[in-house]
């Protein structure tokens, strides 16, 4: 086979999948296993040998026009270079992972048909935002992901917390879209087509000189500012970035597995793989450089403080993937596709590891909360193989070396480094990006520590013991933590497949930024065994109710009763955390996310409800006394009329009769002329 | 004759017919009332008949038709037909009712106090009272 028809299976098998999936799901419930894992796995292979085939040399494209769709055509078009390949191989790698694991994650639970296949339509979605050369097709990917992840977030809808965050990721992820389709729209507008080629060639000819020959006859980008902002937006909204991040920690309501593929790997992935395959477009603007610089920056630091002050393990990891996501931009602000994509990679692996870890955590604890888990000891040795995965998929986070993560960090902050010293990049962007990265190199190993410690080293009664974890969730750990672990030594290989200078790690950056990692680890360790003293002192802790249940039911029941037990969804009052003595008096603030949702609430929602609950009382209390007011005269004259209807033939026959006379009368007094 | 005395006389058959029909209680007795009426009619007819008959023969003396009494035969016939699906109707109405009152057959009457919809659906939950002794009775 081609390589074009094997790049057109790899979205196309996990699409089939899904809708079988959905098909059979009920009639046929033996099939829904096979159904979920098979096509994902067969399109990890295809993947796999489709980046083998194109090696990082020149992209392959392939396109075809279904129909003529008016001006601007939209074409099925195929645009596959080392990037994308390598990106394919991630997603399906991860998705593979992610259904093996929900097999035993999931295993009793009652809609776990509809659930494998919306998660193979969301890889599929992926997939097809991945290999696709031309951007309306990208938008339905886009779009399509959007969908499932409201579906997937509400997975447990029965909890109010799961259906309030899946409408927030729609709504939040859909504002960012609509800026984002008014983007795409003057984009192509300018450049003439929707494919991302020519689009990159009308960027070049942006910056062509007014007397080259050619001149009228290309097509050009007018106003790539406008352009990059719009677009902006919508990968904002995707990407988790300030100020639309505020889904991405509510969304942990979800099931676990579903956390780790799509706000690890996938769909937050899909803004930050946007902006890297048309950086041409975004750097024909300083503008939206420079935007891009500082949204990095906020998003970066403000996650990691807000990461540092959670008491639920997911959404620790929630912030710190907005944290990390903050650093790809940041790459992208800096002017360097390579770094962002390197750091893509060894996040989407260390990532989706801490989510699944992080699920056999809940389910051995029975809880999510990190004041519940420091108050049981022995939880490492229920669980050694998410207790060594995890330690290695932090050690990454904290980009310690040799781990994945340090080398795709310090290429980010080599990046931004220069950018900053002037060699190719904005300046102003790259000092911006280089000293919140910094920062939260700090304070990214300050939480991971916190994390490690809190759930590994906590000290009171025995964890409770529900025998081993299902293998298909163990091997799942092993599988990704090679990736975590190894995926850095490929900065030597990697640029030839981006098409970027060198991403080795630069002698300053690193020692710093180490330096400052190991600086962050250590006081936090410091005040951990400071702050620890006080645990006895206030007992805090609430179990699953159902400690046998599947661990899907028992992350349900923990996240349901996460805000009762402690009063709060993120936060508990918890005195022994390490992170309310680090943060002081910013740890209230950063466990509410610095009050971002509070100021939506008030400037958006607020006055939407106002609004609507003005246009009720319209509707009820106005428009429908008119309604009201019309039936209400006929009704009376009904009422006076059906009091006539006695029954009794005799009284209509009198009334009969009685017209009949008036009647005559009346003819015989009008002929007679009286 | 004079034609005042025939029509004197259907007028007052129909007065008495009026006065049966809006008056008698017994469904049979107000069938009969009906036939009075339409026996008025028949005398008027036929007088009628006579009465220009008479007066058109100086004009035209060949004119023997007689329509109006061919029609009051007509009538006849009709209301032999009418009296007997009435009589047929007030039989089965007694076999199921047990009364042939006029006076008691007010199934289409509308309930008293019954001012808005909601009436309507309590009424069609309560089956009506007659058709439950229809049933008994068929039984």
């Amino acid at each position: 086979m081609s390589t074009i028809t094997l790049a057109v299976l790899v979205p196309l098998l996990p699409f089939l999948g899904a809708v079988a999936g959905l098909l059979l799901g009920r009639t046929a419930p033996g099939f829904v296993r096979p159904l979920a894992v098979l096509p994902v796995v067969a399109s990890l292979a295809l993947a796999a040998l489709v980046a083998a085939r194109q090696g990082g040399g020149d992209p392959i494209d392939a396109a075809t026009e279904l129909t003529p769709t008016g001006s601007v055509p939209i074409e099925l078009a195929l645009h596959v270079d080392g990037f994308a390949a390598l990106t394919a191989l991630l997603v399906t790698l991860v998705s593979a992972c992610v259904q093996i694991y929900s097999t035993g994650y999931l295993r009793h639970d009652a809609r776990y048909a509809s659930y494998a296949a919306l998660v193979s339509l969301f890889t599929a979605a992926m997939l097809l935002v991945v290999y696709t050369g031309d951007l309306m097709v990208l938008l339905v990917g886009w779009e399509v992901m959007g969908i499932c992840s409201y579906f997937l977030v509400g997975h447990y809808w029965e909890t109010p917390e799961a259906r309030a965050a899946s409408i927030k990721a729609f709504l939040v992820t859909k504002a960012g879209d609509v800026p984002f389709l008014i983007g795409l729209f003057v984009l192509a507008a300018d450049a003439g087509s929707f494919r991302i080629t020519e689009i990159l060639e009308a960027v070049r000819n942006t910056a062509l000189d007014p007397s080259t020959p050619t001149f009228a006859a290309v097509e050009r980008i007018d106003n790539p500012t406008l352009i990059a902002l719009l677009l902006l937006a919508g990968v904002a909204g995707k990407s988790a970035q300030f100020p639309l991040h505020t889904w991405l920690p509510d969304a942990m309501a979800g099931p676990t597995p579903v956390s780790a593929l799509i706000h690890a790997a996938t769909m937050v992935a899909a803004g930050v793989y946007f902006v890297a395959r048309l950086l041409p477009l975004f750097q024909a603007s300083a503008a939206a450089m420079l935007v891009l610089a500082v949204m990095a920056a906020v998003t970066m630091i403000g996650s990691a403080l807000a990461a540092l002050a959670q008491d639920d393990v997911k959404r620790v990891l929630a912030w710190s993937t907005i944290g990390q996501l903050g650093y790809m931009t940041g790459a992208l602000a800096a002017g360097d596709r390579s770094a962002a994509a390197f750091h893509l990679l060894t996040h989407g692996a260390f990532k989706a590891l801490l989510f699944l870890t992080a699920g056999v955590l809940i389910h051995a604890a029975g809880t999510n909360s990190l004041a519940a888990m420091s108050r049981m000891s022995g939880l490492r040795t229920r669980v050694p193989d998410a207790y060594w995965t995890m330690t290695v998929a932090l050690l990454a986070l904290a980009a310690i070396p040799p781990f994945s993560g340090f080398f795709s960090k310090e290429a980010v902050l080599v990046a931004a480094e220069h950018a900053a010293t002037g060699e190719g990049g904005p300046v102003a962007a790259g000092w911006i990006v280089l000293a919140a990265g910094l920062l939260t190199a700090l304070l990214t190993a300050a939480y991971a520590t916190r994390l490690w410690l809190r759930a590994f080293r906590g000290r009171g009664t025995d964890a409770p013991d529900h025998g081993r974890q299902p293998v298909a969730m163990n091997a799942v750990l092993w599988v990704l933590a090679v990736p975590s672990l190894a995926l850095g030594a490929a900065f030597g290989v990697l640029p030839d497949w981006f098409g970027g200078g060198s991403l080795a790690p630069g002698w300053a950056t690193s020692l710093l930024a180490t330096g400052i990692a190991l600086v962050g680890g250590i006081v936090t360790y410091g005040t951990w065994r400071h702050t620890t003293a006080f645990a006895a002192g206030t007992p805090l802790g609430a179990v699953a109710a159902h400690p046998d249940a599947d661990p899907g039911q028992v992350e349900a029941e923990a996240i349901a009763s996460h805000a009762p037990a402690y009063g709060d969804l993120a936060d508990a009052p918890d005195p022994s955390d390490p992170g309310r003595l680090l943060l002081g008096p910013l740890h209230r603030h950063a466990a509410e996310g610095f009050h971002l949702d509070a100021l939506y609430r008030a400037a958006f929602v607020r006055p939407v409800t106002a609004a609507a609950s003005l246009v009720r009382f319209l509707d009820r209390e106005v428009v429908e006394t008119y309604v009201r007011g019309a039936a209400a005269a006929p009704r009376l004259l009904g009422a006076a009329v059906r009091r006539a209807q006695t029954g009794n033939l005799q009284t209509y026959v009198s009334a009969l009769l009685a017209g009949t006379v008036v009647l005559t009368v009346a003819v015989v007094l009008a002929v007679s002329g009286a | 004759m004079h034609l005042a005395y025939p029509v004197v006389l259907s007028a007052l058959l129909f007065c008495t017919g009026v006065y049966g029909v809006l008056a008698r209680r017994n469904a049979i007795l107000v069938l009969m009332s009906v036939e009075l009426m339409l026996n008025a009619v028949n005398l008027n007819l036929v007088a009628f008949d006579a009465w220009l008959s008479r007066a058109a023969q100086a004009a035209f003396p060949h004119d023997g038709l007689h329509s109006g009494q061919a029609l009051t035969l007509f009538t006849i016939a009709i209301a032999a037909a009418e009296i007997g699906i009435g009589l047929a109707i007030v039989l089965a109405v007694y076999r199921n009712r047990g009364t042939a009152d006029v006076d008691r057959l007010r199934d289409t009457a509308e309930d008293r106090g019954g001012s808005d919809g909601t009436d309507a659906t309590a009424r069609a939950g309560v089956p009506a009272p007659g058709s439950g002794e229809k049933a008994e009775a068929s039984a």
